[in-house]
């Protein structure tokens, strides 16, 4: 039972940055349908400007966690929003209306382009971190085994929980978010009502790619080690939960991310850790046989 | 306005770099670079902008005129007559081979991804199943190479049909990330069953393939006999590499050759058919489950062929060689040449994986020059280098 529910914590918070990640999938995909192949790059590259966002605050001498924290959630949101917003505007714009494949290819060249740069800017090395956060609460004993919940990972549910409402706020409540659903219903006709399509598509990756810089932060601390590779993985984690929930539907992103970090925790829990990519993508796909839209996407009604 | 960008770009990755320490990590601050870079940037957009535009180039859009069947006969005439050319070292005959797995490959997806529109992201797994079926067939039963070939096909075949067969009703991009996860299941496997496949070490010593019987080795075994001693000629390590050149060629011609007549019959008809349309297809008596499995099967089989020619060139298999960037590299292969387009593939592997082998010794650069250059083919002919072959009848504005 302690064992079980440590997993538990474990999945929950592995699930939370899956999510994060998973949302700037599924925007994307919602509104110009193409797999957006860098975006696991962004993370990356979020997790490598945390790093230098916290060694340069610490440069700078100021010691308090909490506001050191802060800071580095700023500097990454910020400069990996630039990245995605520079991604979308050299990479994919100008395919836009062309044939579906371009602009998937031209991702898969952008994730190469950002993960060589980075490499060959920082190094093949991986970079360790001193964990910042250390501590934790101790949620139950029994069996001789001590549940753990650490504060790093209440920060990263909670964080997760409240970016999660936010967006919903924006997409729901905001002018922008109205724009963004419109333009993903159709795209010519937001641009008829007077939305400005390009400007919506790019506010959806500058902000999926602030959501990824959070899941970067939150993986530096969480793992404390970061190399330029880890986007690849994490990304082909983060689409593989934006397509169990449903990709489109942004609570459907956060669930799917929930579920691939469960089952993740559970499998390396309780049978062998190798296979927990086996089992992640097994389970992907026994869902799609019998749920070909996701667990919570809608149907595709098909026109002739 | 690009300059400032930049300068916002590179500030934080340019000009910082993380140096290891004793205690930890530290900051390394280089922000000259960032100054040259962000100058770099101002003046060639200003070059850009002076210019009026990039400037289109011709030589692409006259090429489209050229009469295909022309330029594939010419293409095929230089790849067999290369190896006899005066410039022709060991060298440059292995990156041809090299060049030839691609393009074969690519051949083989493109009946998936061109003809059939099926998007494929995890090719590399039947590449890797053919290319481990023949390993293991030739380290466990012993067979040989030409008994090898058509079973690993076979087996990349089973696979296929395999992997179709749940996941065929998912549409587009849900096609994509199964195929994507399958391949990433494919290779999970073969990097954690040590006793089977020999996890990460992979399998080493896979013999090699016999022209007819004659061994390619300077001192064949009792009873065998070397392919030199048949022609009466003196050894040379350059007769195997040429063999293992004229097999790919004749392989990949083999995939071309049955892919162009394949497409002439009913089954070919009904996959452009289903690309174009599924619904109509289905209204007009295609079944699409079939039609796409055939697709999804021929396709692997072409990639276990290349899979068992790549497990005996190299004589040695490891799960590095299948990773997601294999398939990635194919499908821009593919996506690049203009798909369904067959000659297109050639050019596109020429350049994707010619012109990087070329530069090999700038080592650091080659992948971040590859992915350059997928985005910029991409960005400057979307369709394709030669654009693919459109449905003959068209009603009205097709739909996206």
């Amino acid at each position: 039972m302690a064992y079980f529910l440590q997993q538990l914590v474990n999945g929950v918070a592995l699930g939370a940055i899956y999510g994060l990640i998973a949302i700037g999938y599924t925007m994307v995909y919602g509104i110009i349908g193409m797999i957006n192949f860098a975006h696991g790059e962004i993370f990356m590259i979020g997790a490598f400007l945390s790093l230098i966002a916290l060694l340069l605050i610490a440069a700078l001498g100021i010691s308090n966690v909490p506001l050191a924290l802060a800071l580095t959630l700023l500097f990454a949101m910020a400069f990996a929003a630039l990245y995605g917003w520079t991604v979308e505007r050299l990479a994919y714009r100008p395919l836009r209306g062309s044939q579906r494949l371009a602009p998937l290819i031209s991702a898969i060249g952008m994730s190469i382009v950002l993960q060589n740069t980075v490499q060959l800017l920082q190094g093949a090395r991986v970079k360790p971190l001193q964990p910042v956060i250390t501590g934790g609460l101790v949620l139950m004993e029994g069996d001789g085994f001590v549940v753990r919940l650490s504060y790093l990972q209440i920060i990263i549910m909670l964080l997760t929980l409240a970016l999660m409402i936010g967006f919903t706020w924006l997409i729901h409540n905001t002018t922008l978010g109205r724009a963004q659903r419109a333009t993903e219903q159709d795209m010519t006709m937001a641009a008829l009502v007077g939305i400005d399509v390009d400007r919506t598509i790019s506010a959806t990756f500058v902000m999926g790619a602030a959501l990824a810089a959070v899941a970067g932060l939150m993986v530096t601390l969480y793992y404390g080690v970061v190399d330029f590779y880890i986007g690849f993985h994490a990304g082909v984690k983060a689409f593989t939960a934006a397509v169990l929930g449903g990709i489109g539907s942004l609570p459907g992103a956060m669930l799917g991310g929930l579920l691939i970090g469960l089952i993740e925790a559970f499998w390396s829990g309780y049978f062998t850790i190798e296979y927990k990519d086996v089992a992640a993508f097994a389970i992907l796909i026994l869902v799609l046989i019998f749920r070909p839209t996701g667990l919570l996407g809608r149907p595709e009604i098909e026109k002739v | 306005m690009a300059a400032l960008v930049a300068l916002g770009l590179a500030f934080p990755l340019v000009g910082h770099r993380l140096e290891d320490s004793v205690n930890g990590l530290s900051l390394g601050y280089r922000f000259d670079w960032v100054a040259i870079g962000v100058a770099a940037v101002f003046f060639g957009r200003l070059t850009i902008g002076l210019l009026g535009g990039v400037p289109r180039i011709a030589a692409f859009d006259r090429l489209k005129g050229l009469r295909m069947d022309w330029l594939g006969w010419v293409l095929a005439a230089i790849a067999i007559a290369l190896p006899f050319l005066p410039f022709a070292d060991r060298n440059l005959i292995d990156k041809a081979t090299l060049v030839l797995i691609y393009v074969m490959l690519g051949w083989g997806l493109n009946v998936v991804v061109g003809l059939a529109g099926l998007l494929d992201l995890g090719y590399v797994a039947f590449y890797a199943v053919g290319a481990y079926s023949y390993a293991l067939l030739s380290l466990y039963f012993d067979l040989s190479f030409w008994v090898c070939l058509p079973l690993a096909g076979l087996f990349a075949a089973g696979f296929g049909v395999l992997l179709g067969f749940p996941v065929l009703r998912l549409r587009g991009d849900y096609l994509a990330i199964v195929t994507l996860g399958f391949g990433e299941i494919i290779r999970v496997i073969l990097l954690n069953w040590q006793s089977f496949t020999g996890g990460p070490n992979g399998i080493t010593s896979i013999a090699r393939p016999s022209f007819f019987g004659l061994v390619f080795s300077a001192d064949p075994p009792e009873g065998r006999m070397a392919f030199h001693q048949a022609l009466g000629i003196d050894y040379s390590s350059l007769h195997r590499v040429m063999f293992l050149y004229f097999l790919i060629l004749a392989l990949a011609l083999l995939t071309n050759f049955v892919t162009l007549r394949l497409r002439r019959l009913p089954i070919g008809r009904a996959w452009e058919a289903l690309r174009e349309d599924e619904i109509a297809c289905r209204a007009l008596g295609i079944n699409p489950t079939t039609t796409k499995l055939s697709a999804f099967a021929i396709g692997a089989m072409f990639g276990g062929f290349a899979g068992s020619f790549f497990a005996t060139r190299q004589g040695f298999v490891s799960p590095e060689s299948f990773t997601f960037i294999e398939s990635a590299i194919v499908l821009a292969i593919v996506v690049l040449g203009g798909m369904g387009s067959q000659i297109g593939v050639v050019v596109a592997a020429l350049l994707l994986i010619g012109l990087p082998e070329w530069f090999r010794d700038l080592q650091l650069y080659r992948m971040l020059v590859f992915g350059l250059a997928m985005v910029a083919i991409m960005l400057w002919r979307p369709r394709g280098l030669l654009s693919h072959r459109d449905p003959t009848i068209l009603l009205s504005e097709m739909k996206r």
